[in-house]
């Protein structure tokens, strides 16, 4: 009998996504599922609090592994869903998609996400990613009848194949040359007397990671799948699975192959580069938020790669803490793009937001903090993300890196400060920009997320903290 | 060259003719009858790994059941096959000449025998791969096992959700509906006044 406790939150979740789908088939009431759906992560939340130990568990015969890192990671996880289901609702009313498959295509996302964060194995790793991934796509081509969602879907279920290939092929080099998919047993046993093929594999393995984080040269899909994807989704896909992202980056390298430190750390300063130069040079020239936003994602991965890549414990858990940050920060963005939203009508140029102050004084300046906290402007938390990152990158040796990175993020602020700009010094638009049946939860939930942004850029410490913490506890 | 290496050429031959035809016939039902092939030749090869299960897995779903239903759909549809490979010989010098700029340079950086790596021991001739499958999958692979009928779950919640379309003004019926029927539901007796009284009121 295995042990289950340690992947009860797991557990609660799988069933209670599939009551999801029995609610929907008998009430075919969305309004059922969505409760259901935010009770479920309420519920998850709970059960991860309650079996949270600073000790890591592996269970299920090593396949999965319970530490604070996760726990964090999946604390974060649900929240982040929560949020991003509120500020969707009358998005998806609108567009006849607040049904119970999407909820329930949610859940399982989330679970793949959960599986990913846990996994100590291969299998799960791969598992839990073709489990988001499936569920991602789906949710992407949820309006049928939208040919731009189609096309969306259709990319990035090719492309998303193609990477779970690599992925995989890389993993079936590493087990050839290892004889196991555990990954701890793969990190005592790297033979280092082989390294074409370590750095063979590896090279598969890193180009599955960099489609999967949609970070350059392997981004071609981000900006086609978040335009092309219902707002609602965008802010799903955008948003959530970077945590995981960032756990399966984190399980892979350093749990798994951090005796090949030097190997992956000159692949990933290669992509981090790419990734800060093409996201930032690229999303100057974008007219359309959503886009502009895909490429702001691909910058802000490649810093996520520089805090790995610096190989150190400051650096694991700067790149921690600018996960958590890039995440609220783009919940806040997107969410304000589906507030905007309404039936018929989407506000994803940026000229929609044109003299938003004039008439919405609060909301210009929730998407204002958000801005410039992406820019990485203080007071803002985004500020001390990046200087986190930077701190360790300069503390490991990298200063080249750092000093890239710095250029880049200036030239980054840029199509920041524009939207800010748009919003308070042109000509607000003739008809009113706010539905007018916009409901006032997810006004409220907007402020917090802005006021979140602000008062944890102004004491950051807590989160710093608690990251550097989680990071210690899991990787001694 | 001893017995076992030959059998792999001439299965590896068949595989590489059987998979061409894929790609180059005319005819889609020729396509998977050429796929039925290297599916087959693949279980072959898997034979003489020692991967029985894997073998005959693959033929008893690839072939037996999921390559049956392919052919169906093949039958079934309309294809036209020269309008969707128009482009594909304009395109094959050149996607030749990568593939096989690719395949160079992968042999010239794994050149050597299996990469360097020692071949692992053959296991004893009353080794069933089946078992050990079987007893691995449901003890030390349970989470790995379950999480994958969970994707499965998640493609039929996805195909259903994509394609099922409840179109208005469809002409089914519902039992349930048709079974609570009243009398009052379908009958209504309205009562006329007589018509003629009312045409000669309005002469007068």
């Amino acid at each position: 009998m295995p042990d289950l406790l340690p992947a009860l939150p797991e557990i609660f979740v799988l069933t209670l996504a599939c009551a999801v789908l029995l609610v929907e088939a008998y009430t075919k009431n969305g309004y059922w599922s969505y409760a259901l759906t935010q009770l479920t992560l309420l519920g998850a939340a709970v059960l991860t609090v309650f079996t949270t130990s600073a000790d890591t568990v592996y269970a299920f015969n090593g396949l999965f592994v319970d530490d604070l890192m996760g726990d964090v990671l999946k604390l974060m996880t649900y929240l982040a869903a929560i949020v991003s289901v509120v500020y969707s609702r009358t998005y998806l009313t609108d567009r006849g998609m607040f049904r119970g498959e999407y909820f329930a295509l949610l859940l399982f996302a989330v679970l793949g996400m959960m599986v990913m964060i846990s996994a100590a194995h291969f299998l799960s790793l791969y598992l839990g990613l073709e489990l988001l991934s499936l569920s991602l796509y789906a949710m992407v081509a949820l309006q049928r009848d939208s040919k731009v969602a189609t096309e969306a879907a259709m990319k990035y279920f090719v492309l998303g194949a193609l990477a779970s290939g690599l992925l995989l092929y890389g993993m079936s080099l590493i087990y050839g040359l290892t004889g196991s998919l555990h990954l701890a047993e793969v990190a005592a046993t790297v033979d280092f007397r082989n390294q074409t093929v370590l750095a063979f594999g590896l090279v598969f393995l890193l180009a599955g990671l960099g489609f999967k984080l949609g970070a350059a040269p392997f981004h071609m899909w981000v900006p086609d799948i978040y335009h092309g994807a219902p707002t609602a989704v965008t802010l799903f896909l955008g948003s959530v699975p970077k945590l995981a992202a960032f756990a399966f980056v984190m399980r892979l390298l350093v749990d798994g192959l951090h005796p090949a430190v030097g190997d992956w750390q000159q692949m990933l300063a290669v992509m981090a580069v790419v990734s800060l130069v093409v996201g930032n040079l690229a999303a100057i020239v974008q007219t359309n938020i959503k886009r502009m936003l895909a490429y702001s994602t691909i910058a802000h991965m490649g810093f996520l790669l520089l805090g790995v890549l610096s190989g150190s414990y400051a650096g694991y858990s700067a790149a921690m803490f600018y996960v958590v940050t890039y995440v609220l920060m783009s919940l806040g963005a997107f969410g304000m793009v589906v507030y905007l939203s309404r039936g018929g009508f989407e506000a994803e140029r940026v000229d929609d937001f044109r003299g938003l102050n004039a008439t919405h004084p609060w909301l210009a300046a929730v998407m204002a903090m958000m801005m410039l906290s992406m820019a990485g402007l203080p007071p803002f938390l985004g500020f001390y993300a990046k200087l986190t990152v930077l701190q360790a990158l300069v503390g490991a040796g990298w200063l080249w890196l750092a000093v890239v990175a710095v250029l880049m993020s200036l030239i980054g602020a840029y199509y920041y400060l524009r939207v800010v700009k748009v919003m308070y010094f042109d000509a607000p638009h003739a008809e009113p920009l706010v539905p007018a049946t916009a409901a006032g939860d997810v006004r409220a939930l907007l402020s917090l997320n802005g006021a979140a942004v602000l008062l944890l850029g102004i004491l950051p410490q807590p989160l710093i903290t608690l990251c550097a913490y989680a990071i210690q506890a899991s990787f001694r | 060259m001893d017995f076992t290496s030959l059998v792999f050429y001439l299965f590896s031959a068949i595989l590489v003719v059987a998979g061409l035809r894929v790609v180059t016939a005319r005819n889609p039902v020729h396509s998977a009858l050429a796929l039925v092939l290297a599916f087959f030749t693949g279980a072959c090869l898997w034979m003489l790994l020692e991967a029985e299960f894997l073998a005959i897995t693959l033929v008893l779903v690839y072939v037996g059941a999921v390559m049956v239903l392919f052919l169906f759909v093949v039958m079934m549809l309309d294809i036209n096959i020269e309008e969707m490979r128009r482009g594909f010989w304009d395109y094959l010098p050149l996607a030749a000449l990568v593939a096989v700029l690719m395949a160079i340079e992968m042999i010239t950086v794994l050149a050597g025998e299996r990469f360097g790596l020692a071949p692992p021991s053959p296991k004893p001739a009353d080794y069933s791969n089946t078992r050990e499958l079987g007893l691995l999958i449901y003890t030390d692979y349970v989470y790995a096992f379950e999480l994958a009928a969970v994707i499965l779950l998640v493609a039929i919640v996805a195909a259903i959700a994509l394609t099922l379309r409840r179109r208005p003004g469809r002409k089914s019926v519902d039992p349930a509906e048709q079974v609570k029927v009243r009398r009052a539901d379908r009958v209504r007796l309205v009562s006329l006044k007589p018509q003629k009284a009312e045409a000669r009121e309005e002469e007068a």
